[in-house]
């Protein structure tokens, strides 16, 4: 009799855990599970979506990797981005971080203020960057120019255009400092007081003190930044559209990374394979150099000593 | 601003000794005060002055935008109605608001059950869910896009619409589900036992006891799933590109700029329109805001 109902209780139990985790339970499978195997098994097949899809082996993996043009540059500047941007991001969120919890008259109004440009929606934050980076008329060229410092191309110049890039995201800080600024908070005051009595200079408390606190929100920041480094695609892809003046009324004739290839990323390629060349096998094999990424990289941000994200409980 | 102005509480002199280590101290506080207030207003200019150049741009007339001037020599208010009257763009206005309203409201209401066994529930297979959940999370939407959008285009006959974006919000976001399971996984078990005893269905728990206490999650969660439907350029970019009846504020505002190619001062405007409303939103849920922020997984 204990059996049965112990049974039937676990089976209405195992019920009660499929209906309230239904909804995700068919995206996973509609939404992920179902297009990753697809996308693996395009990437071995020539497929334009018309006709059927054609085994060829691994054409178009060799083809990405030995012809595709696109596809070194954009793993270069990727690195480009991964070593330059996310420690500008970092280093610079963390200094505003710092910042605000000195600030002590108006820290409302300085953190509004701070936090703001994070809000501005890519595209127009990016469109309004290139017009103030804009080499002929932009207001930051004119002051260096009254200024008499050197006026560089920015968003038309491929020397230029990824520091611009990086100016852009460095501008939108605004949930990095967040970050910065609770986990600043949250370091004990008494740690601070005894290196105080020892006698130690404000860099000593911020090396001995704040650095090994915040460590695990650094390493936090620095993983999730390499993430959204390899998936940038909004940004670059509107700067070098609306740097190059091509805009077609549908947006197909425009080929990413201008100027010369500076601002391709691995999201464009797929873009540019699928739904510009039409080769769906090679946009396939991108994305799936894109999923190994991502993957590793989260896993990182899991699997951490310090457990970053909180998986367990 | 008005507070910048106020006197520092370090350098107050009101009730301080007269020795000269007190009076060191105070004016090494005031020196203090002094360098990390200028420091914060060099800050604050770098992050404001690209919004105020912006601004300024878009009241300037036609002619005096193609110059490097700063600041207009007419204000051409008007601007502003000339970008609403362009054609096509309170359409935008409705797409998106569809987008962005219908997708939060669908995201939320499929997203609370499954936060609410992944963070209560004890059953196998939760651990794996949770960690599908985060990867899932932190997925370009490139990987998966070309069986995607051969699904929608080709076998549902629904590419030049937004429901290709719209109806898969009907089955969870990976993000709201974690943010939310952060949030309820603060909620004492206590309170749901409580309900329990009282005679409670799972259900009923959750709509009695655990959705009143976790209205800050929602409310993060929510606004979070709005800002990333109004920000969305790749998806409405994939979709509805074919379709300009069916472009959205953040993809038609690229091609704006296509259409009025030197007119930088309508271009900035526009610019000036699809981040209004964000900002708008922003003050009046700030603190469900910078409380979701925090949430994102990040371990105090």
């Amino acid at each position: 009799m204990t059996t049965h109902t112990l049974r039937s209780k676990r089976r209405r139990s195992a019920l009660r855990n499929a209906a309230f985790m239904s909804p995700w339970l068919i995206g996973f499978s509609v939404f992920f599970a179902y297009p990753m195997v697809s996308t693996v098994y395009f990437s071995f097949t020539s497929y334009d979506g018309f006709g059927a899809p054609v085994f060829n082996g691994l054409t178009n993996w060799t083809y990405v990797f030995q012809d595709y043009p696109m596809f070194w540059p954009s793993l270069w500047n990727t690195l480009w981005l991964v070593v330059v941007m996310v420690t500008c991001r970092v280093v610079f969120g963390l200094g505003i971080g710092l910042l605000i919890t000195k600030i002590k008259t108006g820290t409302g109004v300085f953190r509004t203020l701070f936090y703001l440009p994070y809000l501005a929606p890519p595209v127009a934050a990016t469109l309004a960057f290139v017009f103030l980076l804009n080499p002929g008329t932009g207001p930051v060229n004119a002051i260096l120019g009254d200024l008499g410092l050197p006026t560089p191309g920015w968003f038309n110049d491929a020397t230029w255009s990824k520091p611009a890039l990086t100016m852009l995201a460095v501008w939108g800080i605004g949930d990095l400092m967040v970050i910065f600024m609770a986990s600043l908070l949250d370091v004990p005051t008494e740690q601070y007081e005894a290196a105080e009595l020892d006698g130690a200079s404000a860099w000593q408390k911020f090396r001995f003190v704040t650095l090994p606190n915040i460590a695990p929100i650094v390493l936090f920041a620095v993983v999730t930044g390499v993430i959204q480094a390899m998936q940038y695609y909004t940004q670059p892809l509107v700067a070098g559209k609306v740097a190059s003046g091509i805009i077609g009324g549908s947006g197909q004739s425009f080929e990413p990374g201008y100027p010369d290839k500076s601002t391709l990323t691995l999201p464009q390629l797929v873009y540019n394979l699928g739904f510009q060349r039409f080769d769906y096998g090679a946009a396939c094999v991108v994305a799936l150099i894109l999923f190994a990424l991502a993957m590793a990289f989260t896993a990182l941000l899991m699997r951490g000593r310090n457990n970053l994200i909180q998986a367990g409980d | 601003m008005t507070q910048l102005l106020d006197k520092p509480a370090a350098a107050s002199p009101a009730k301080a000794p007269h020795t000269p280590a007190a009076r060191t101290a105070r004016r090494k506080a005031l020196l203090h005060w002094i360098a990390v207030h200028s420091l914060g207003i060099a800050a604050a200019l770098f992050f404001v002055l690209p919004f105020v150049f912006v601004v300024l741009t878009s009241l300037m007339n036609d002619q005096q935008a193609l110059t490097r001037d700063l600041t207009p020599n007419t204000w051409e208010w008007g601007n502003y109605e000339r970008v609403f009257n362009t054609p096509g763009f309170l359409t935008w206005w409705r797409n998106t608001l569809l987008y962005a309203g219908l997708g939060t409201v669908l995201t939320v209401v499929s997203s609370i059950p499954v936060a609410y066994a992944l963070a209560k529930f004890r059953f196998r297979g939760r651990k794996l869910s949770l960690m599908l959940v985060i990867s899932m999370m932190m997925l370009p939407p490139q990987v998966v896009i070309i069986p995607m959008y051969l699904f929608w285009a080709k076998q549902m006959d629904l590419s030049g619409t937004l429901w290709p974006l719209i109806i898969p919000m009907a089955f969870g976001d990976a993000f709201s589900i974690f943010l939310l399971r952060q949030f309820l996984l603060t909620i004492p078990n206590e309170y749901l036992d409580a309900a329990k005893v009282d005679g409670c269905g799972e259900f009923r728990t959750l709509m009695k006891v655990v959705l009143p206490m976790a209205k800050p999650g929602i409310a993060a969660i929510a606004l979070f799933q709005f800002f990333a439907a109004w920000n969305d350029y790749f998806g409405p970019q994939i979709y509805a590109s074919e379709n300009p009846a069916a472009w959205t504020l953040s993809y038609g505002l690229e091609s704006f700029k296509g259409a009025h190619h030197t007119d930088w001062n309508l271009t900035m405007a526009a610019t000036v329109l699809v981040m209004a409303p964000v900002i708008a939103v922003f003050f009046f849920a700030q603190k469900a805001f910078v409380e979701g922020v925090t949430l994102t997984g990040v371990k105090g």
